[in-house]
C-alpha cells in the first residue's frame, strides 16, 4: 500500500524541515530577545527601531522575506553565509529569513510575558540599585520566561510549519518532496496523508510536552 | 452604545469586503463563461521574444504563431483568451481542456507524447547557456563544472547540464528566469541555461543591450511543437495552418519580428513531423 | 519621562550613557544601510530605469500589480466569509454538552491547526484537478480558498471558543435562572456579546489570510500580488529588487491598516465595555499562528 514511497527521501526530508525549525528557534528566541530589551529599554533610538522592526516584519508574508533572502542577500548583495554550494546556502538563507520573522513574534511574546510580571519586582530590583540590564536579566526576564512558555510554544509550532515556505527558494523539505510525489505519484490522498501525519506527530507532542512544561514552571501567584 | 457603533463600523468593512468580492467575480463572468465563440490558448506570460504579458498585451514568436493558427482556425485575435500556462501545468492544462492548443516553449518528447499529442515542429531551438557579455572562461559546455548555473525550478535543461555535460556545476533554481538574470547581471551566477530562443529573447531586451552574450553550444535539439489534446483533430488542421505560415512568408515575418533585435540565428523553418533528435 | 519601572528616572551620567548608546546604534544602522545602498547602487539595482515603471505612468500598475492586488483581496476575503460562520460552528461544537459533538470537533480543529497551511494548499490544488471539472482559471483561487479556509476556521473556532468562555459566568446563569434553552442561551445571550468581544482578533486573522495568499502565488499558480512579480520584472528587464521591493511595501501598508484598525477596535471595545467583561486582544488567543505568526 505504501510502495509509492519507495525511491523517496521522506525521512531526509522531514530532517530537514527538523533542522531549520530548530536552527531558525534558536536564532529567533536569542534576536527576539534582544528586539524585546530594545523595546523595553531606556533608549529613545532602540525602542523606535525594535518597534518599527516588529511592525514591518510581521506584515510582510514570510513568503515575500524568504524569497528576497535569496535574490536580494544571496543574488544582489552576494552574502554567501560561508558556502559556496546552492544547497548549503539556500539552507542557511531559509534559516535566516525565518529568524528575521520567527523573532518579531517572539518579541511580541515576550513584551507581554514582561508586563504579566508584577510591578514591585522591578521597583524592588530598582530599589537595590540595579541597573537596567541587571533589572532586564537578573529579575525581570527570568520570571517573564516562564509566563510566555505557552504562546513561545505557539511561536514554536508555527515557525515549524513556516518552514515549509523554504519550499520556495527551493529548501528540500517536507512541501517540496510532497509537491514533486504529487505530479509523479497517483495516490493524492495517501500522499498528502502521509505529510499531514508527519507534521501532525511534529507539533502535537511540541504543543503536549511544553505545555505540560509550561504548567511545571509557572510562577504561582 | 459605543459597541453597537464598532459593530456597525465593522459590518460596514466586511459589508465593503463582500462587496469588492462581488465586482471581483462579476468581471469575471464573461470571460469565463464563454459565451458565443472563443478559443483558449496557453502561452507563457513572462519569456520576452516568445511569449510575455505586455500593457499593451501579448507579444512574442509564440503568441504570433498562435495568433496565425488561430486565424486559420476561424478565429479572430479577439475572440481569444490567453491563458498562462506553466511548464509543470501544460499536460494537465490539455487533458482537462482548460485550453484548446498550447503554444509555449513546449518540446516535443517521447515521454509528453503520452500524455498529449504535437502539431509541428515550428521552430528548432536548442539548448544554450546566457553568459556576461565580458565573461571569457565559458567556452564548451564543460567549462561550466564548478560555475555556478542557474534554470528555473524542474526543467529539463539543468538536469541534463548536471547528468551529462557538467556534473560539478553548482545549480541554483528559481521559478522563473528574471531571477536568475538579476544573479547574473550581479555575478551571483555565471550562466543561465535554457533554450536559445528563450535565452535570446532576453538578451536583446532594451534594459540589457551589450550586458549578454549567447554561448553558442547548440547542446540538444529542442523542437517547439503546439500541443493538442490526445486524439483531437485539431492536430491536422494546425499542421495544415503552419504549413501555410512558412509558405506565405509570416513564419519568416514573425521570427524577424521578434528575434531580429536579438541577433539570434534562428535555424530554418521545421518541416512538419520532423523532429530532431 | 520615565513612565516604565524597569529603569530609574535617568540622571546626568545615564542620560550621556544614553547619547553613547544611541550615538552608536546610529553608526552601526547608518553603516549597514549605507552598505547595502552602496552594494545596491553598484550593481545598477537602484537605476532610475529600474524603478521608472512604478513612478512614471501606470502601466506597471494596472497591467501587473493592481489585478494581483484584486486576487489577493478576493482569495483573503472569500476565505474569511466562509471561514467565520464553519468556524463559529465548530467553536460552539467545541462546547457542547454531549462527547459525541465535542470530541469530534476538537479532533477536526485541533488536525488542521497542526498541518501547514501550504499542505493543505497542494492537496486542495491536486484535488480540484484530479477530482473535479474546475477550470484551470479557477483552481488556483479554490485550492488557494480551501487551504485557507481549513486553516483559519480551525482558529477561528479556538477564538470564538475563547471569546465565549471570556464571557463571566453569571450571564449563563441568569439565562438559565430565567429559563432558556441551552441553544437560546447561546444565539441570544453568549453569541452576540462573544462576536463584539471577539471582532479585534478576528481582524488580526485577516492579516494572516492575507499573508498566506502569497503562498498561492509562490508555489500553486495563483495570480495574485506576489505572483505578478515574475512578468513584471521579465517585461522591464529583471528589475526583480524593485518590484519585490514595491509588492513588500504594499503588503505592509494593507497589513498595518489592518492591524491598527483592529488594535483602534480593541481599545474602543476596552473603553466601552461597561456590562460585560471581556474583550479578546489580537494576540490573546493561543493556538499556532492565530493572530500570531502563521506564514
Amino acid at each position: 500500500m505504501f510502495d509509492f514511497l519507495s525511491g523517496y527521501d521522506l525521512l531526509g526530508a522531514f530532517w530537514v524541515t527538523v533542522q531549520l525549525t530548530l536552527l531558525a528557534a534558536v536564532g529567533s528566541l536569542v534576536w527576539g530577545t534582544l528586539l524585546a530589551a530594545m523595546r523595553v529599554g531606556p533608549v529613545p533610538l532602540m525602542r523606535g527601531f525594535g518597534t518599527a522592526y516588529v511592525n514591518i516584519v510581521r506584515n510582510v508574508p514570510l513568503t515575500v522575506i524568504i524569497l528576497f533572502t535569496s535574490l536580494g542577500l544571496n543574488q544582489t548583495l552576494n552574502i554567501k553565509l560561508g558556502a559556496e554550494n546552492f544547497d548549503t546556502i539556500n539552507f542557511r538563507l531559509a534559516v535566516l529569513g525565518l529568524i528575521a520573522y520567527t523573532s518579531a513574534f517572539v518579541c511580541e511574546a515576550i513584551r507581554s510575558g514582561i508586563n504579566t510580571v508584577p510591578v514591585g519586582q522591578a521597583e524592588a530590583a530598582r530599589a537595590l540599585g540595579l541597573s537596567f540590564t541587571q533589572v532586564l536579566t537578573l529579575v525581570v526576564l527570568p520570571q517573564a520566561f516562564r509566563s510566555v512558555v505557552g504562546p513561545l510554544t505557539n511561536v514554536l509550532i508555527a515557525l515549524t510549519k513556516n518552514t515549509t515556505v523554504a519550499a520556495a527558494i527551493g529548501v528540500a523539505e517536507a512541501a517540496l518532496l510532497m509537491k514533486k510525489m504529487i505530479e509523479n505519484e497517483a495516490e493524492l490522498l495517501l500522499i498528502s496523508a502521509v505529510f499531514a501525519f508527519g507534521f501532525v506527530v511534529l507539533t502535537l507532542p511540541t504543543g503536549l510536552i511544553l505545555g505540560w512544561v509550561g504548567k511545571k514552571v509557572a510562577v504561582k501567584r | 452604545m459605543k459597541l453597537r457603533k464598532v459593530t456597525a463600523a465593522s459590518a460596514v468593512v466586511l459589508a465593503l469586503a463582500v462587496s469588492a468580492t462581488a465586482c471581483g467575480s462579476n468581471d469575471k463572468d464573461p470571460g469565463s463563461s464563454g459565451g458565443g465563440k472563443k478559443i483558449a490558448i496557453g502561452i507563457k506570460f513572462d519569456q520576452p521574444g516568445l511569449g510575455q504579458k505586455t500593457p499593451q498585451g501579448y507579444s512574442g514568436f509564440d503568441v504570433d504563431v498562435a495568433k496565425y493558427v488561430a486565424k486559420k482556425l476561424g478565429y479572430n485575435e479577439d475572440q481569444i483568451e490567453w491563458k498562462e500556462s506553466k511548464s509543470a501545468d501544460r499536460e494537465t492544462m490539455l487533458q482537462r481542456g482548460d485550453v484548446q492548443f498550447i503554444a509555449a516553449t513546449y518540446s516535443i518528447t517521447p515521454e509528453r507524447e503520452k500524455k498529449v499529442d504535437f502539431a509541428g515542429p515550428y521552430l528548432l531551438a536548442h539548448q544554450d547557456v546566457l553568459l556576461r557579455a565580458d565573461d571569457d572562461s565559458i567556452k564548451s559546455p564543460a567549462d561550466l563544472n564548478n560555475k555556478k548555473l542557474c534554470s528555473v525550478t524542474g526543467s529539463t535543461s539543468a538536469q541534463n547540464v548536471k547528468d551529462k555535460l557538467a556534473p560539478k556545476a553548482n545549480l541554483q533554481q528559481y521559478p522563473t528566469y528574471s531571477a536568475c538574470l538579476t544573479g547574473l547581471q550581479n555575478k551571483a551566477i555565471d550562466a543561465l541555461t535554457t533554450d536559445d530562443s528563450i535565452l535570446a529573447g532576453y538578451a536583446s531586451q532594451a534594459q540589457f543591450k551589450g550586458k549578454f552574450k549567447l554561448g553558442g553550444f547548440k547542446m540538444t535539439n529542442e523542437n517547439y511543437g503546439i500541443g493538442v489534446k490526445k486524439g483531437s483533430d485539431l492536430k491536422a488542421k494546425i499542421n495544415k495552418a503552419l504549413e501555410d505560415m512558412v509558405a506565405d512568408g509570416s513564419w519568416d515575418k514573425a521570427v524577424k519580428a521578434n528575434f531580429g533585435p536579438a541577433n539570434y540565428q534562428n535555424e530554418p523553418a521545421p518541416k512538419i513531423g520532423d523532429i530532431k533528435s | 519621562m520615565s513612565s516604565s519601572v524597569l529603569y530609574d528616572a535617568q540622571g546626568p551620567r545615564a542620560k550621556r550613557r544614553n547619547v553613547v548608546y544611541t550615538v552608536v546604534f546610529v553608526l552601526a544602522l547608518a553603516a549597514l544601510l549605507w552598505w547595502v545602498y552602496r552594494s545596491l547602487s553598484d550593481k545598477g539595482q537602484l537605476d532610475w530605469e529600474k524603478w521608472k515603471p512604478f513612478f512614471s505612468g501606470s502601466e506597471a500598475w494596472t497591467t501587473y500589480i493592481l489585478p494581483g492586488l484584486k486576487n489577493t483581496l478576493i482569495a483573503a476575503a472569500v476565505s474569511m466569509l466562509i471561514a467565520l460562520p464553519l468556524g463559529a460552528v465548530f467553536g460552539i461544537a467545541r462546547l457542547s454538552d454531549h462527547v459525541w459533538v465535542r470530541v469530534p470537533a476538537a479532533v477536526v480543529v485541533e488536525f488542521f491547526r497542526a498541518i501547514p497551511v501550504l499542505i493543505l494548499m497542494i492537496f486542495g490544488n491536486a484535488l480540484f484537478s484530479q477530482y473535479t471539472s474546475v477550470s484551470s482559471d479557477d483552481r488556483p483561487l479554490y485550492a488557494v480558498v480551501t487551504g485557507l479556509v481549513l486553516y483559519n476556521a480551525s482558529v477561528l473556532a479556538e477564538i470564538v471558543r475563547a471569546g465565549i468562555l471570556a464571557l463571566p459566568k453569571g450571564q449563563t446563569e441568569a439565562a438559565q435562572a430565567i429559563g432558556l434553552r441551552k441553544t437560546q442561551t447561546m444565539t441570544s445571550i453568549l453569541l452576540p456579546q462573544a462576536v463584539t468581544a471577539m471582532l479585534p482578533a478576528i481582524v488580526s486573522q485577516l492579516v494572516v489570510i492575507v499573508k498566506d495568499t502569497a503562498l498561492g502565488g509562490a508555489i500553486l499558480t495563483f495570480p495574485e500580488l506576489l505572483a505578478a512579480v515574475s512578468p513584471m520584472s521579465s517585461y522591464y528587464g529583471a528589475n526583480t529588487i524593485a518590484s519585490f521591493t514595491i509588492v513588500a511595501l504594499i503588503f505592509v501598508v494593507l497589513n498595518f491598516s489592518l492591524t491598527s484598525f483592529a488594535s483602534w477596535l480593541e481599545r474602543r471595545l476596552r473603553r466601552g465595555k461597561k456590562s460585560t467583561g471581556a474583550v479578546l486582544a489580537p494576540a490573546a488567543v493561543g493556538g499556532p499562528g492565530s493572530a500570531g505568526p502563521a506564514a
